[in-house]
């Protein structure tokens, strides 16, 4: 399949509805191993790029995306902030002046962002962050691709890693983030940022699933 | 959840707008994005100082904007580290020509977002240094953590920098000092509630009445570990022993002693922990020379308390001593 701009546009209004949903849970998930604002945060940073969307509608999916990072460093603060705007700014970065996507540059942005958390972070896997839902998500969106199948089973592949990836953060101990100060009692609770970052894989599953299935792109 | 405010929403926004109405001598407030400076900000030829956290730590930072401490002050969300463009914006504004500091307490989301201002601040030509703030002894610093947390000390290098700065000083003066400060100052809390973050409505951790969390930080975030309620000396040992346990704390020295509530600490309850912290350096030979008590770095309305002890020399003590003017800390005017 293509993706075009309102796919990408659409991603982006389905994680910004998503994380409202999920407000709560995600903020629940950051009261015993954070500072319980997860949720409230980023809810705060995608509603204000549902709000920039309309502005950059007409543009390539670079500008786009690079538009949806610096929105999101600007108003969502705390960790998550520089973390997931650093995230799109490079997935823009990366898809700069495309108006269309063939199914390997999906891939692409995905793994430019995931360097991208990596350096801001200075985080590695293993760490109980959101590295450990996204970067098995790579690596089985890039070996399903490998192994010639299409997007969407390869995003199938990708979603179903970042949610085993953000489960084994469970029994990990912190060592990045705030849950680090908690040192062993850190143990045992989900990572909220494995879990928003598995959320965004699952999104972006649904919308490619049912855009195949539609044969509408 | 039972709070004097208007809205989840505008917590921030409408104290923002209480400290502007209260303190216009003092202080000017910046909104979108929002930021204190200074009433008279900028100084021309003076280092400023900016800081900046997540809101629900007052007075701090807000409240020690003003002559002999901070330039700026950038507030985040609740709890939340403010963003880049925050920092940027105050630092452009306070910018006297010869450099500004920014302090920082070592929170991930605090040192990333600081960063990245610093950077943009660095491309526009402005000399930016940074310190941060790690000084909180409950939590470990190895490999497995993301450092010690920024916790009271924070409050004692914005006092000291900003009598450092008002002196005249350069900024790699200003900041050696306030590394000086982060190196020598040491801290450890506690809670005996949770707090209520206004946007979630509900506590962040339950505490049974006769529990208390030991090793707190001041976000709300639980401690390093939970303990049955004891009397007011046997927490102040609880606290006050690993702070003096770390180094630099000797013998003979002499020391600056804050105790700070969490916000829903009565004075009568500070004043019960300074004196047993008083009898305990006493013991150990240890002279406090200054002390300050009350609620200065906060945790909404948590009710606790976080011991700070500051090792004091001849510079320290100078600009520690040196006239204040801000909403909340004030003397020497």
């Amino acid at each position: 399949m293509r993706i075009t701009t309102e796919h990408v546009i659409r991603f982006l209004e389905a994680v910004a509805a998503e994380v409202k949903a999920q407000r709560a849970y995600l903020t629940e998930l950051d009261s015993p191993i954070g500072d319980a604002d997860h949720g409230i945060n980023l809810d705060r940073g995608f509603t204000a790029v549902l709000a920039k969307l309309p502005m950059v509608a007409d543009k390539d999916i670079g500008t786009i995306l690079k538009t949806t990072g610096m929105t999101l460093v600007s108003t969502v603060g705390g960790a998550s902030g520089p973390l997931y705007g650093t995230a799109f700014l490079r997935a823009g970065m990366a898809l700069a002046d495309r108006y269309e996507l063939n199914e390997d540059d999906v891939a692409v942005a995905l793994e430019a962002a995931l360097e991208g958390i990596m350096t801001r972070g200075k985080a590695q896997r293993g760490e109980k962050t959101m590295i450990d839902a996204l970067a098995p998500a790579v690596d089985a969106l890039k070996a399903a691709r490998a192994g010639g199948a299409d997007l969407a089973t390869a995003l199938q592949a990708a979603a179903v890693a970042a949610e085993e990836g953000m489960r084994a953060t469970i029994p990990m101990l912190a060592t990045k983030g705030r849950a680090s100060y908690l040192g062993e009692r850190s143990i045992g609770h989900q990572d909220p940022g494995a879990t928003s970052a598995a959320l965004m894989l699952r999104v972006m599953r649904d919308l490619v699933t049912a855009s195949a299935s539609d044969g509408a792109a | 959840m039972k709070k004097l405010i208007n809205s989840p929403e505008t917590v921030v926004r409408d104290a923002l707008e209480g400290m502007a109405a209260a303190h216009p001598d003092l202080i000017r407030v910046h909104f979108d994005p929002d930021y204190i400076v200074r009433a008279d900000a900028p100084v021309q030829g003076k280092v400023a100082i900016v800081s900046g956290g997540g809101s629900g730590h007052e007075p701090m930072h807000g409240g020690f904007v003003g002559r002999g401490m901070l330039d700026a002050a950038c507030p985040g969300a609740i709890f939340t580290s403010p963003v880049p463009d925050q920092m940027l914006e105050a630092t452009r504004a306070v910018n006297g020509g010869a450099g500004v500091l920014h302090i920082v307490k070592n929170y991930t989301g605090d040192v990333m977002n600081f960063e990245m201002a610093a950077e943009l601040a660095q491309a526009e030509g402005i000399e930016v240094a940074s310190v941060i703030i790690n000084d909180d002894v409950a939590v470990q610093d190895s490999l497995y953590t993301a450092g010690r947390r920024g916790v009271g000390t924070t409050v004692l290098a914005e006092k000291i920098c900003g009598g450092a700065a008002e002196a005249g000083l350069s900024l790699a003066e200003v900041k050696r000092i306030c590394e000086k400060v982060n190196a020598q100052g040491r801290s450890m809390g506690m809670a005996l509630t949770s707090c209520i973050v206004p946007a979630k409505g509900s506590p962040t951790f339950e505490l049974g009445e006769d529990e208390m969390e030991i090793g707190i930080g001041i976000h709300g975030e639980p401690g390093r570990e939970r303990r049955k309620l004891a009397t007011a000396a046997e927490i102040v040992r609880m606290l006050a022993e690993p702070v003096l346990d770390d180094l630099p704390f000797r013998s003979g020295d002499e020391v600056l002693a804050f105790v700070n509530g969490m916000g829903g600490t009565p004075l009568i309850e500070l004043y019960i922990v300074y004196n047993e912290l008083a009898k305990l350096c006493r013991e150990r030979g240890i002279t406090i020379s200054r002390n300050l008590i009350g609620n200065y770095i906060t945790s909404l309305e948590m009710a606790g308390t976080s011991i700070t002890l500051l090792k004091l020399d001849d510079e320290l003590k100078r600009f520690w001593d040196a006239p204040v003017h801000t909403p909340a800390l004030r003397w020497g005017v």
